[in-house]
């Protein structure tokens, strides 16, 4: 698993991203479809703000526009199958305009994770991008009236459990609390949270919680990605 | 200085004139309150069985189901000059003043009733007696009785006096209604229609200066100082002792009404205050007196005069986020897009680039509902709000519903069944396309659907996220649900 802290040092990064990958190599396997239970990882808890740290990234695929409509175009395109409801494993790959890009554990100790370094650290071009985005939140209660509550660099898409949610749309920096969902429920057990991030040029970040029926952060539930295939 | 000499005859002559009156209101326009609004010297507005109640010179009486629409109420058992009321434990205490005889003759006299709904098995008013009189000799005209219940320590105080010296402040018994001894204390000069309020450690009398009575010729000018203690001294905000004559000006003549008088205090709690006067003239009612209800903000420590809501075109922003509500549609940039790295980028197209044309760029607009979100405003179409009064629709205390349009179109800010903001093509009158607009006291709006506002439910507009706004339980101690209407 990668931890985003913020890293200005490319080759630091690239070592740090090696380490990790050898460490992950060795639990690797294959798995079943969905959301079957896994042994590798711990489940994890949003930080003290309630904001989710733990994510599954796919490498960035090419994309122009931040306009609602340029957005919409470019989120609704198919670019590997099954990209509305498959749930990655980290290190799964697929196929894009003839390039293969890979799916990565990520976690961040900030509230946001920077995909600038994200893509940097893997030799990817950081503008006019696409990158989708994956985690299960596991509740152990039906939690009924929540908010999904995000924030991106630049424009967004947000699906929980593939219902579309949230899209902010145009050239916008990442702000908490941005972009809020209609109340929605986390059914008890996983929860799918898919997005779609669109940039132009420059940094590209996000950050997501939900938020209770008092607008303050939703806690009592966990997050689990990064499990490999066995 | 205008010192007015009231006669029992010229009283008389000012009461036919308001009864004469009250024929033309029937036919006039509905710009201020709405229904028969007539009325002199009105007392502070109480709350009694979910119905709105004030009572002037000569007996007069309305009453109110909502604070928007008046009729004419029931004349209580004693009638005089200038009542005030207030309800202290299970009575509502009224006290009257009179000249007998002449001013400065005067005396105060006190009824009592546990309800002012006629209609109510508890209404039934009770003779208190006089708890106030000068002798004509002494240096007060003791009309004019304001009441004020400290809520520091629960004492009971009334204030009176006019254009013959001094404004008094005496101790009432909280439990009877009547005098506590007889001391009193000069606390202003040369003025009337005093009352005191209570503000963050602060005691404020009010009191109204200038000429009344004489239509639109009437200076009648609400004035305020204050002071940490109740029995003063009242100074006003250049140091002027209101013993002196001082008093910052709370609010004059303006619009089309001249000469406020009679301040009384509306607390709706939440961080919302009214206040309730009247008005010499109503230049659109015939130039007769009528009774008004605005918003009172506060600034520095000191009250000010708010406005009620005008119709207009503006940018509804949050105070929290300081983005704007608009229609959930893609925006085109006024006077067409542009690519940044464009040659010559910074130099515009030339010429005046005119306002967005709505009806061009709404044609792509869907043609359903719309959800409702939030950006930074950029003067474009789906950023642009009529907010238009409703006729016929009832109202609030001081203000009828309104409508909110995106301006130019149909398209309507409602209230969706999922409890979600959502903009329908076309308004219907439905409770959950009418909108409460309450000015808070830091000058803000608050802004509330009808059926919440029915219902007494404290459901607002709340900016939950920087492009997202809900309705949400009101909270007076965040910004979420403050929001300013800035002309665009």
């Amino acid at each position: 698993m990668i931890t985003l802290r913020n890293i200005q040092n490319k080759p630091a990064f690239v070592i740090m991203v090696g380490l990790v990958f050898l460490t992950m190599s060795a639990v690797a396997g294959c798995a079943g479809h969905g959301l079957e239970p896994r042994t590798a990882y711990n489940e994890k808890t949003p930080n003290a703000d309630g904001f989710i740290q733990h994510w599954l990234i796919l490498e960035p695929i090419s994309a122009n526009g931040l306009s609602d409509s340029a957005v919409r175009t470019a989120v609704k395109r198919e670019y590997f199958p099954d990209q509305f409801t498959v749930i990655p494993h980290d290190g799964d790959k697929v196929t894009v305009n003839d390039e293969e890009l890979t799916w990565h554990a990520v976690e961040t100790n900030e509230y946001n994770v920077n995909l600038y370094y994200f893509a940097y650290g893997y030799g990817k071009r950081t503008s006019n991008v696409l990158f989708w985005a994956v985690t299960i939140v596991n509740c152990p209660k039906e939690m009924p009236g929540v908010r999904l509550a995000i924030g991106s660099n630049a424009a967004s898409v947000w699906w929980v459990n593939g219902k579309e949610v949230i899209g902010i749309y145009g050239d916008r920096q990442t702000i908490i609390d941005d972009g809020v969902s209609k109340r929605l429920t986390l059914k008890k057990g996983p929860n799918v949270v898919r997005c779609a991030i669109v940039n132009g040029g420059g940094a590209t970040d996000f950050c997501a919680r939900f938020l209770d029926a008092d607008d303050k952060p939703l806690k009592g539930f966990t997050v689990r990605v990064g499990d490999t295939r066995k | 200085m205008n010192i007015i000499y009231y006669t029992q005859s010229f009283r008389f002559f000012r009461l036919i004139m308001f009864l004469m009156g009250f024929a033309l209101i029937w036919a006039s326009p509905a710009l201020a309150l709405d229904g028969q609004i007539q009325i002199h010297d009105p007392s502070t507005i109480m709350l009694c069985n979910g119905k709105y109640y004030t009572y002037g010179t000569g007996g007069s009486s309305l009453v109110s189901d909502d604070g928007w629409t008046w009729r004419r109420g029931v004349t209580p058992s004693r009638r005089g000059m200038a009542p005030d009321v207030i309800h202290v434990g299970d009575r509502y205490y009224m006290y009257i003043s009179s000249n007998p005889g002449g001013q400065p003759h005067s005396q105060v006299i006190m009824i009592s009733s546990k309800s002012l709904d006629p209609e109510s098995h508890d209404y039934g008013w009770e003779d208190g007696g006089i708890v106030n009189s000068t002798d004509g000799v002494e240096f007060c005209n003791g009309i004019d009785p304001g009441l004020f219940l400290n809520p520091t320590d629960g004492k009971l105080w009334m204030t009176f006096g006019s254009y013959f010296g001094y404004i008094r402040v005496v101790e009432l018994d909280p439990k009877t209604g009547k005098r506590s001894d007889d001391k009193f204390t000069n606390i202003a000069i040369n003025c009337e229609a005093s009352t005191v309020i209570y503000h963050e450690g602060w005691y404020y009398l009010l009191a109204t200066h200038g000429s009344c009575c004489r239509g639109a010729d009437s200076g009648y000018n609400i004035r305020v100082g204050r002071s940490k203690k109740l029995t003063g001294p009242y100074v006003d905000h250049t140091g002027l002792d209101m013993i002196l004559g001082g008093g910052k000006l709370l609010i004059g003549s303006g619009g089309r009404v001249i000469g406020p008088g009679h301040f009384g205090l509306l607390d709706l709690g939440d961080g919302v205050q009214k206040f309730s006067c009247h008005f010499e003239a109503d230049l659109d009612r015939g130039g007769s007196s009528v009774l008004d209800i605005r918003p009172l903000l506060w600034k520095d420590g000191w009250p000010i005069a708010g406005d009620n809501f005008k119709e207009g075109t503006y940018e509804i922003e949050s105070v929290r986020t300081g983005t704007a509500l608009e229609l959930a549609v893609e925006g085109v940039p006024v006077g067409g897009r542009r690519s940044r790295g464009a040659r010559r980028m910074f130099a515009g197209q030339g010429g005046v680039i005119p306002p967005q044309d709505v009806a061009e760029v709404s044609s792509n607009w869907p043609a359903g509902n719309i959800g409702i979100r939030m950006a930074n405003y950029m003067c474009q179409a789906q950023q642009k709000w009529a907010v238009t009064p409703v006729t016929n629709a009832g109202g609030y205390l001081g203000s009828t519903y309104f409508k909110i349009t995106i301006a130019g179109t149909d398209r309507v800010l409602a209230v969706g069944e999922d409890g979600e903001l959502v903009a329908v093509p076309a308004f219907t009158g439905g409770h959950e396309q009418l909108w409460r607009l309450d000015q808070l006291t830091d000058g803000t709006w608050r802004i509330m659907p009808k059926f919440a506002s029915t219902a007494n439910e404290s459901l607002v507009l709340s900016a939950i996220g920087s492009s997202f706004a809900t309705l949400a339980k009101f909270d007076p101690t965040s910004d979420k649900q403050r929001w300013l209407f800035k002309t665009p």
